[in-house]
């Protein structure tokens, strides 16, 4: 069972309570005031809202939502879907799961909104396989609906919307949440990343046009149509609008969730957890997940939104947010790292099979205390050899965190080197 | 595979505009019945969904969570990834695997557990933790994710 958000907003205001996963709860805490407001509007203007309101995409990439949404064509010649991308796996990222598992419905009546205003008669929610709780709580909450009469034939009652829901389970493949992995998984083949063009909109799923959003993305949409574009803009930066689910990880005094708007400087975001644990000090942050760079502590005063974080060499990601106090051996960390990307390579791309395991097997030998200064130079060379070479971004994300950790602890790396062990005798174990 | 079983999976088909969008949850379900998807298995299916045997030996040796060999009645999952690494679950994975007497991964002589490491499962912020058979349990220490498993049939 998770542990709700230490620090709510308007997503995660009802997350403690358990009714809200029922339909008769979360209508009575005012569920479906944004979808009733979308349908009383075209679907045209519906998606001038949601472009009027700078909502960014939650997944990682943060892409205009939408300006996607504009993507998708205006004719019903063919189906049209939506997927929703809930195969959350980025290494400290678990906001997603929580908001499956406490805001079901949140959700899905983003997805409804979504379907009115790109006209798509179905959406299938991809939920990793291991997240076995929300998809149980996905597909409760879906039934609940059918039941009730408001999916399928006529969706809340409109003649003529016509929206069929599917929740379907991944099943163990980081690459699966790259979102043409992800369309060709849910197709029944191995989630390797197709070449774009054509994108998602033209030829997606099953060939049909297609909008791929992250499961947060999705849960905020409701709240803009009922509350408005510039309640929504009232919280966040300008260019980073609303709020997110900062998850803090690792050596702090309280990990989890916290619903804060984009923009909070990350001093703070560690401040609600409590700072570091036991009073040590900050070593290194690593603030969007696995995949992007560690920031030093000199930078703590970041407001945590992409515009900013991006002007000091990293990018918000999905917001997890993992902290490593000084105890930490950061060939270790680039050990643990290297053989996450090494084991979820999908093996496509040469650049990206065969440097992801090199770049393993480098910070291996330096962390053993076996490496030359010739295994430092190549580890700081095979990065720049992946990034930008493939079909998917996923080789830019294996390389970032290993030139982040590069860039400002290259001391713990030389360290190895010269004293041939790992001369951090506290550090986590491997 | 049981009718019940092939009943199921051709139910499934209307859901997808192509059947073998159903692929992936025919094979849990036929992984449900058996454990693991055999080569027989593997010939089912393709039968079942127009395909060739080798296009679903690639899928389910493509994805972590389908299995072509017989598995213990229970899998354990230890998250290692860097969050719960952090907080010590590289050393919960090893005491366990010592009181278990199962090395780097792999099934309890009698057939009873099969444990593993896995890579991020989305509970970082109540590490260290492990899935058991689907079911999450959070901020363990060795003692308590030891109970657990002992409690396993």
């Amino acid at each position: 069972m998770n542990v709700e958000p230490y620090v709510k907003n308007y997503l995660s205001e009802h997350y403690g309570d358990d009714s809200f996963q029922t339909l008769a709860g979360y209508e009575a805490k005012g569920g479906f005031a944004g979808l009733r407001k979308a349908l009383a509007q075209t679907p045209e203007q519906v998606v001038e809202i949601v472009k009027a309101s700078g909502l960014r995409g939650r997944g990682g990439a943060g892409f205009a939502t939408g300006l996607k949404w504009s993507f998708m064509p205006k004719t019903n010649e063919r189906m049209k879907v939506i997927v929703v991308n809930g195969d959350e796996s980025e290494p400290g990222s678990f906001k997603d799961r929580m908001i499956m598992e406490r805001g079901p419905f949140e959700v899905l009546e983003g997805i409804i909104i979504g379907a009115w205003a790109m006209g798509a008669q179905r959406a299938y929610i991809y939920v990793r396989g291991e997240y076995t709780r929300a998809i149980r709580t996905l597909e409760a909450a879906v039934k609940e609906l059918y039941g009730k009469k408001r999916l399928g034939k006529s969706t809340f009652g409109v003649k003529g919307f016509d929206l069929d829901i599917v929740v379907h389970s991944g099943a163990g493949a980081y690459i699966c949440g790259e979102e043409t992995g992800l369309l060709e998984s849910l197709e029944g083949k191995k989630g390797q990343p197709r070449k774009k063009p054509p994108f998602p909109a033209q030829h997606g799923a099953f060939g049909l046009p297609t909008t791929v959003n992250n499961i947060e993305t999705f849960a905020h949409v409701p709240f803009i149509l009922d509350r408005g574009v510039e309640w929504f803009k009232s919280r966040g930066t300008e260019k980073s609008p609303g709020t997110t689910l900062f998850g803090v990880s690792g050596h702090v005094e309280r990990p989890g969730l916290f619903e804060l708007p984009l923009g909070t400087p990350l001093r703070e975001v560690l401040g609600h957890a409590g700072g570091v644990r036991g009073g040590r000090r900050l070593k290194g942050v690593m603030p969007g997940g696995l995949s992007m760079p560690v920031l030093p502590p000199s930078e703590l005063e970041v407001p945590m939104a992409e515009e900013f974080l991006s002007q000091r060499g990293t990018h918000l990601g999905t917001g997890g947010v993992m902290v490593m106090d000084e105890s930490v051996c950061m060939v270790r960390v680039a050990t643990v790292v290297s053989y996450f990307f090494r084991d979820e390579s999908c093996g496509q791309c040469t650049q990206c099979r065969e440097g992801t395991a090199w770049v393993h097997k480098l910070c291996q030998k330096i962390e053993r205390g076996r490496a030359s200064d010739a295994d430092l130079a190549l580890l700081s060379d095979v990065p720049k050899l992946m990034e930008g070479q493939t079909i998917c971004a996923f080789a830019d994300a294996a390389a970032w965190p290993i030139q982040g950790l590069l860039r400002h602890f290259r001391d713990d790396f030389e360290a190895h080197l010269r004293e041939q062990k790992c001369p951090f005798p506290e550090s986590f174990e491997l | 595979m049981k009718a019940e079983t092939r009943a199921e999976i051709e139910s499934l088909f209307e859901r997808y505009p192509q059947k073998r969008g159903a692929l992936l949850p025919a094979i849990y379900l036929l992984q449900r019945e058996k454990g693991h998807v055999d080569a027989e298995g593997t010939r089912e299916l393709a039968a079942l969904f127009e395909l060739q045997p080798i296009q679903v030996l690639e899928v389910l040796s493509f994805y972590n969570m389908f299995y072509t060999e017989p598995q213990g009645r229970h899998h354990v999952y230890v998250c290692t990834n860097l969050p719960c690494s952090l907080r010590g679950s590289r050393t919960l994975l090893r005491q366990l695997e010592a009181h278990l007497g199962v090395h780097g991964g792999g099934t309890t002589a009698d057939g009873r557990v099969t444990i593993c490491h896995e890579e991020c499962l989305g509970s970082c912020g109540t590490a260290p933790m492990m899935s058991v058979d689907g079911t999450y349990h959070e901020n363990l220490d060795f003692e308590a994710a030891r109970r657990i498993i002992d409690g396993l049939e």
